[in-house]
């Protein structure tokens, strides 16, 4: 029914008070744009934007109010028309201080002039790209890498695979959901565009079988196109991980520290489908997304709301937070962030803002009884208690041994742990360290050869004097 | 609306499985056996039951607090190793000798190598296996059961093993009918307390099992094992071979002991090699050496073998290796 190909491992997390049960029939609700937007300079993985505007220059909704700051970079637009009020530093989800443009809202949601190609159709692969990337398309499931990065295939990969995301794994998150269901149209085109333009002979879709309406609604949308598959997939967390996903759908398997292009694929998330269809057919850059309100709040919903809104807005429209609320989180509850400062804007990468409960406090650990557990349920294969130890007594040559480069950090093991050991926590802290080490190693290993090679040209020289 | 707001690392949701939660379940499934063992041996099985939880309880309390460590006593996990201890301990034996065992199984083999999760042996087997070599006639005197000629105050001569033993070697006179299946299954037939009653345990077995405590490699390895071994070596005999699987010390060993978690191997197919490890060297035992019961040597042999086991069949990580095809 599934197709053969399960990743191994896996989990079945349960969905707390307004998880999807409740907000998967919550149509998407445009949130009135609020009076001023925040919009970071960076809002995805790779250099930060530049900002090409200032302080009270008037700018037009869809304006590209940042411009890419490398290759590896996206662009940001503004998401109203108004007046820059101030270019400030702020609090991000993750804590970090990123540079914003407040855009101070003139309510007359005027658009810059939007530059829709005449026949998308027939556009080169480097045309689309330019256009994607100038609409400042990012990975907007949460990993917010530069969309037009991602599908500039080397030239010894071959792109033989389109794989749109739609698992949406993550409990409380509802937002792909609703997006495929209501604009299945929307993707499949931006599907077949990409299939037609990049000569890719095939796309699939993903998506969980507990989103039985979405999966007709894409279905019915591809039934004109014999290239596009809609594969309904078992409930089971990660089933969005990129490699657990390519796995399932495929039977490739990624190799290790390799990226989804070495088996054909070019992963990509329904939502961000649905900003190329908007890019390619309208010419409009990315300024607004789904989100999903959810958890302890009076109206959880699924907001279309302006890149740049104040999560208090966010909140507010959902009916504020209840009584009992312990963390907030952006993202989902597995792999999200927990923030404190409801003043953050929604970014590009915001798939849901969550209130939990005290379910999120963290319990004391216990010590490990061994079970086992944990490397039942790591869609990695790998082996967390080991890998555990071997972090906790520092012996991180041993953890880089046993892979620990390789985790994905989906929350699986710390989920089903019964000691409540923080484990994920632990191989957060144990990768840094082990990338630090690595990279240590690696100067270390450069300057020897440099010194060598200075050593080597020394002694040459004092030949080549003696000679003369 | 912002006080009091936590900021943790994800994951951000848990299961809600706890320690305490999967060592009060392996309670309740050991608790058909300990009422069974109550109603064949009568008052005195209760009176070591109670003695051996209280003093593994007592024992780790009083080390953890003079050792100044977190008191984890009441995670049920003493409880559990006072059960199974009680189990293997004839129901007539002196109440020193619960006491000593218990103490033993607790302070010497769990805490002192570093408390649950990290002791090599199962710490209810290893304190019998000292008991069994210390005082072997006290805890070799199998009493009969209420059911049986003589009652509890009689101790039986021969066990179902010895004399199924007999069968196997082809000793003179030995005849299978002396051993009756129904009484093996019900435990109406001498042997330690709680290993006699096969339905009891494989009650608690099945309710292990759905609760997903213990999944059914190394049970249904180990006691397949035997049974494949028997039928091999008696000519296919089925009623011995059912009569062994019946007898002794195997159900309780296979479902509760053997499938201890810090004493048993984590990975799937290490989970099958220990489960078949058991059973060979269980079949090896009782079939050819001195003992007639061999499945707590058995299993504390692969006790000690399970960390090598775990290494060698570690996972693979997904990617690794293996290429796309």
């Amino acid at each position: 029914m599934f197709g053969k190909h399960l990743f191994p491992g896996g989990i079945h997390p349960a969905e707390g008070t307004n998880g999807k049960a409740v907000n998967q029939r919550n149509a998407i609700t445009e949130l009135p744009a609020p009076k001023r937007v925040v919009i970071p300079l960076s809002q995805h993985i790779g250099a930060p934007a530049k900002a090409i505007v200032k302080k009270g220059d008037r700018v037009l909704m869809g304006q590209m109010i940042g411009e890419a700051g490398g290759f590896v970079s996206a662009p940001v637009h503004a998401s109203v028309s108004g007046i820059v009020a101030d270019i400030v530093p702020v609090t991000m989800f993750n804590g970090s201080e990123i540079t914003a443009i407040v855009i101070e809202n003139d309510f007359r949601d005027e658009w810059a002039p939007l530059d829709a190609p005449a026949d998308p159709e027939s556009l080169s692969p480097a045309e689309t790209l330019q256009r994607i990337r100038q609409a400042g398309i990012v990975g907007m499931g949460g990993a917010t890498f530069p969309t037009a990065v991602k599908l500039t295939i080397a030239p010894d990969k071959h792109f033989e695979k389109l794989v749109i995301n739609g698992a949406e794994c993550e409990p409380y998150l509802t937002a792909d959901h609703r997006l495929m269901l209501e604009q299945a149209d929307a993707i499949i085109d931006a599907v077949s565009l990409i299939l037609r333009i990049f000569s890719v002979p095939e796309a699939i879709i993903g998506v969980e079988e507990n989103k039985p309406d979405a999966i007709d609604a894409l279905r019915r949308a591809a039934s004109g196109n014999p290239a596009i598959r809609v594969q309904a997939l078992p409930v089971r967390y990660p089933q969005g991980g990129e490699k657990q996903l390519i796995h399932a759908l495929t039977g490739r398997t990624v190799p290790a520290g390799k990226l989804p292009i070495e088996t054909g694929c070019v992963v990509m998330n329904a939502g961000t489908a649905f900003a190329v269809h908007e890019a390619l057919r309208e010419g409009k850059p990315l300024i607004r997304r789904v989100t999903t309100v959810g958890g302890l709040v009076a109206k959880p919903n699924n907001w279309l709301v302006r890149i740049g809104t104040p999560v208090r807005e966010l909140l507010r429209a959902s009916g504020g937070t209840q009584k009992g609320t312990r963390t907030l989180i952006s993202g989902g509850p597995m792999m999200g962030t927990a923030f404190t400062e409801i003043d953050i804007p929604v970014t590009k990468g915001c798939s849901g803002i969550l209130a939990l409960g005290r379910e999120a406090i963290d319990p004391e650990e216990s010590p490990c009884i061994r079970c086992g557990r944990c490397m039942r349920a790591c869609p990695m294969n790998l082996q967390p208690v080991r890998m555990d130890h071997a972090i906790r007594a520092r012996r991180f040559d041993e953890a880089d041994k046993l892979g620990v480069m390789n985790c994905i950090e989906c929350g699986a093991c710390t989920f089903v742990c019964p000691a409540t050991r923080m484990l994920t926590q632990s191989f957060r802290a144990g990768k840094r360290i082990v990338t630090i080490r690595r990279n240590q190693q690696k100067a270390r290993e450069e300057a020897e050869k440099a010194a060598l090679a200075a050593k080597a040209a020394a002694e040459q020289s004092k030949t080549d004097g003696k000679e003369a | 609306m912002q006080h009091n707001l936590a900021i943790t690392p994800s994951p951000h949701v848990r299961s809600g499985a706890t320690t305490r939660r999967i060592m009060q379940d392996v309670c309740i499934a050991l608790a058909p056996a300990g009422i069974a063992s109550v109603i064949l041996f009568g008052g005195h099985a209760a009176v070591i039951i109670a003695v051996c939880v209280l003093t593994c309880v007592l024992t780790e309390y009083v080390y953890q607090r003079l050792m100044n460590q977190r008191v984890t006593a009441g995670d049920w996990s003493a409880v559990v190793t006072g059960l199974l201890l009680a189990y293997n301990i004839p129901a007539n034996a002196p109440i020193w000798i619960p006491i000593v065992g218990s103490v033993f199984a607790i302070l010497i083999v769990k805490q002192l190598f570093g408390g649950i999760g990290s002791n090599f042996m199962n710490p209810a087997l290893t304190a019998r296996a000292v008991l069994f070599v210390s005082w072997s006639s006290i805890m070799t005197a199998y009493p009969n059961t209420v059911f049986m000629t003589g009652g509890v105050d009689t101790v039986s001569s021969a066990t179902p093993l010895a004399a199924l033993g007999k069968v196997f070697t082809g000793a003179e006179g030995a005849s299978l009918a002396d051993v009756g299946l129904a009484d093996l299954f019900l435990g109406n037939c001498a042997g330690v307390l709680g290993e006699t009653c096969k339905l009891a345990l494989i009650l608690g077995g099945i309710y292990l099992f759905i609760r997903k405590v213990i999944d059914w490699r190394i049970p249904v390895c180990m006691i397949g094992t035997v049974a494949v071994m028997y039928l091999l070596t008696s000519g296919f005999n089925a009623e011995l071979t059912l009569k062994e699987l019946l007898s002794g010390g195997l159900m309780l060993g296979a479902i509760f002991m053997a499938t201890d978690y810090a004493t048993s191997p984590q990975t799937n197919l290490g989970r099958i090699i220990f489960g078949v490890g058991c059973g060979l060297l269980l079949f090896v035992i009782r079939a050819y050496a001195s003992y007639p019961e061999g499945c707590s040597f058995a299993i504390l042999f692969m006790n000690v073998c399970s960390p090598l086991i775990d290494r060698w069949t570690a996972p693979t990580p997904f990617g690794e290796v293996k290429q796309h095809g």
